[in-house]
């Protein structure tokens, strides 16, 4: 019982990272059926812009403002890398076959992982612990601080991400965008602000997830963002690719059964049964969990 | 004679790739007309209309609406300056409920304009027994419905309509063309495009009949009733 709930809390904290990291692929691949590739090393990235605001701009400050100062910084930062990201990569290629998009996704992958490495060196480097080293223990069972602030933050995004979506007035024209473009045009909605805000809020959350990983692992290295968006993308799959509460549904699930995989059998097995999941789940749902328009777009 | 004139094509050229569809085209709406454009299966009626609403990019020529040069706008813009579309099937966002098409329909307005909505409902009282419905599972007839209803939603000057009647019940074909015809005289000048050209010409005060992407006749709607050419290709008459 004590490995279950501490495999629980552990699969829940990682399980909300995958989910931020994974609303990324998943917008916009719901609006511009495209992958985009370099995601996960966005995540990266963001992790290590944290490191160099917090030494550089915060003094190395770890009160809650500055704490709060960095993800805002970074997020920001992440947001304009994004913007730059559709622009030079993607949008000259909306016309193009879809595999010249494919292949300009992995060439901007790693562009910016080598990016990373000029910038930051190819070693590992260690996060800052910005988050007291606060634990609880409930008979066996431990959680951390940061356990908790990457799960509430992270359910606060998502909540507010869905609201967005599903209760504004931009929110329905992404909606309409991701169904159907040129409809979307007809209403006067301006496809490209609504691809744009997709790379934003995408970028954005996926930085927080950047740093939650910096948060929880502490050592980054500036090819991670190959793993953790990989595990990201697998969990958009799984929850139906281009569907939002799908990516979060899909994050959760992943991170949990990761998680208990590590718990009860082996976390060396954790990635070989994350594949045997994913395409159990293809098997049985190819349009993942939640998703049902995928296979009548394509 | 010229001043009353809304909307004008003038040598209008579209091609898709090398292929040429549209190959120079003119054509002028005057305030509050119905004007319809006849035309086969691949004559260039919906490339005409993509091409008005911009989502395709026209090769050469002009195209006017109140002084606005619209060839060289963005999509967006031109709903913004009055002309709303109603595409050939249809094209309703399936996965979202009838209301959510309706005010996405008035995306352009700062806020929705209750009257507007309340017409349209009274247009197509279907639609508002339906509203928190998909979309996607209504009848054609009522999709068709609702894509009208979501192109008024923005209070355009110009509606344009293409096939309305594609793949529709005709006692459903006759109730909708009733409201198109409501919808002029509510003072949107209209331009239909169709197929069904006994319908079209009944409602429309002129048209065009367009043939592999030229106009091959033009003229009011009696004129081409009466015509020995537009009876035989489109009225099914021999002569
Ligand atoms: N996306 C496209 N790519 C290439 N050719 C097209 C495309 N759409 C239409 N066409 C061609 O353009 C011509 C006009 O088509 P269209 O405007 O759809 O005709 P209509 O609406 O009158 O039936 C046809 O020959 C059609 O095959
Ligand atoms: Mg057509």
């Amino acid at each position: 019982m004590d490995i279950f709930l501490q495999q629980l809390a552990n699969g829940l904290t990682i399980g909300s990272m995958f989910a931020l990291v994974a609303l990324g692929y998943t917008m916009v691949y719901g609006v511009m059926r495209l992958i985009n590739f370099a995601h996960g090393d966005m995540v990266a990235a963001s992790a290590f812009v944290g490191l160099t605001i917090y030494t550089q701009v915060m003094g190395q400050a770890t009160s809650l403002p500055a704490v709060i100062a960095i993800f805002l910084l970074s997020a920001v930062c992440m947001a304009c890398i994004g913007i730059i990201l559709e622009r030079v990569a993607y949008r000259p290629l909306r016309e193009a076959p879809r595999l010249s998009a494919v292949v300009s996704a992995l060439g901007a992958s790693l562009v910016i992982q080598n990016g990373i490495m000029l910038i930051w060196g190819p070693r590992m480097r260690i996060f800052p612990e910005l988050v007291p080293q606060v634990y609880w223990d409930f008979g066996g069972v431990v959680i951390s601080l940061i356990q908790v602030i990457i799960l509430v933050l992270s359910l606060v995004l998502m909540v507010a991400l869905y609201l967005f979506v599903e209760k504004t007035r931009i929110g329905a024209a992404i909606r309409a965008s991701s169904i159907d473009q040129d409809a979307a045009r007809l209403m006067g909605i301006n496809v490209n602000r609504i691809i744009a805000l997709i790379f934003i809020i995408g970028s954005s959350l996926g930085a927080v997830g950047g740093l939650f990983i910096g948060l929880y692992y502490r050592g980054i290295t500036f090819n991670m963002g190959w793993q953790y968006g990989l595990y990201a993308f697998v969990a958009a799959i799984i929850g139906g690719i281009g569907n939002i509460p799908g990516a979060m549904l899909g994050g959760m699930l992943l991170g949990l059964f990761n998680a208990f995989i590590a718990g009860y059998v082996s976390s060396t097995w954790a990635d070989a049964f994350t594949f045997i999941l994913l395409i159990v789940i293809l098997i049985v749902r190819p349009t993942g969990i939640l998703g049902e328009r995928v296979a009548e777009k394509v | 004679m010229s001043d009353d004139i809304l909307f004008e094509i003038k040598d209008l050229e579209v091609s898709y790739g090398s292929i040429a569809a549209i190959k120079g085209i003119s054509l002028q709406v005057r305030k509050g007309e119905i004007v319809t454009i006849l035309g086969a299966n691949g004559a260039g009626k919906t490339t005409t209309m993509r091409t008005i609403s911009r989502l395709l990019k026209a090769k050469s020529g002009s195209i006017r609406f109140k002084g606005h040069e619209l060839t060289s706008l963005p999509a967006h813009k031109i709903v913004k300056l009055g002309i709303s579309h109603s595409p050939e099937g249809r094209r309703v966002f399936g996965i979202l409920t009838v209301e959510e098409n309706l005010l996405l329909g008035a995306f352009t307005r700062s806020k929705v304009d209750r009257n507007t909505l309340d017409w349209v409902y009274e247009l197509f009282p279907r639609l508002k027994e339906r509203k928190k419905q998909l979309a996607g599972t209504l009848s054609g007839g009522e999709q068709q419905m609702l894509a009208i209803g979501r192109a008024l939603m923005c209070n355009p000057e110009m509606l344009l309509l293409d096939e309305p009647s594609l793949g529709i019940a005709p006692i459903l074909v006759k109730a909708i063309f009733q409201q198109i015809k409501e919808i002029s005289r509510k003072g949107v000048t209209v331009l239909l495009v169709e197929q069904n050209a006994k319908a079209a010409l009944k409602l429309a005060d002129r048209g065009y009949v367009l043939d592999v992407g030229k106009i091959a006749l033009a003229g009011t709607s009696e004129e081409l009733l009466a015509s020995p050419k537009v009876q035989e290709a489109y009225l099914g008459k021999k002569h």
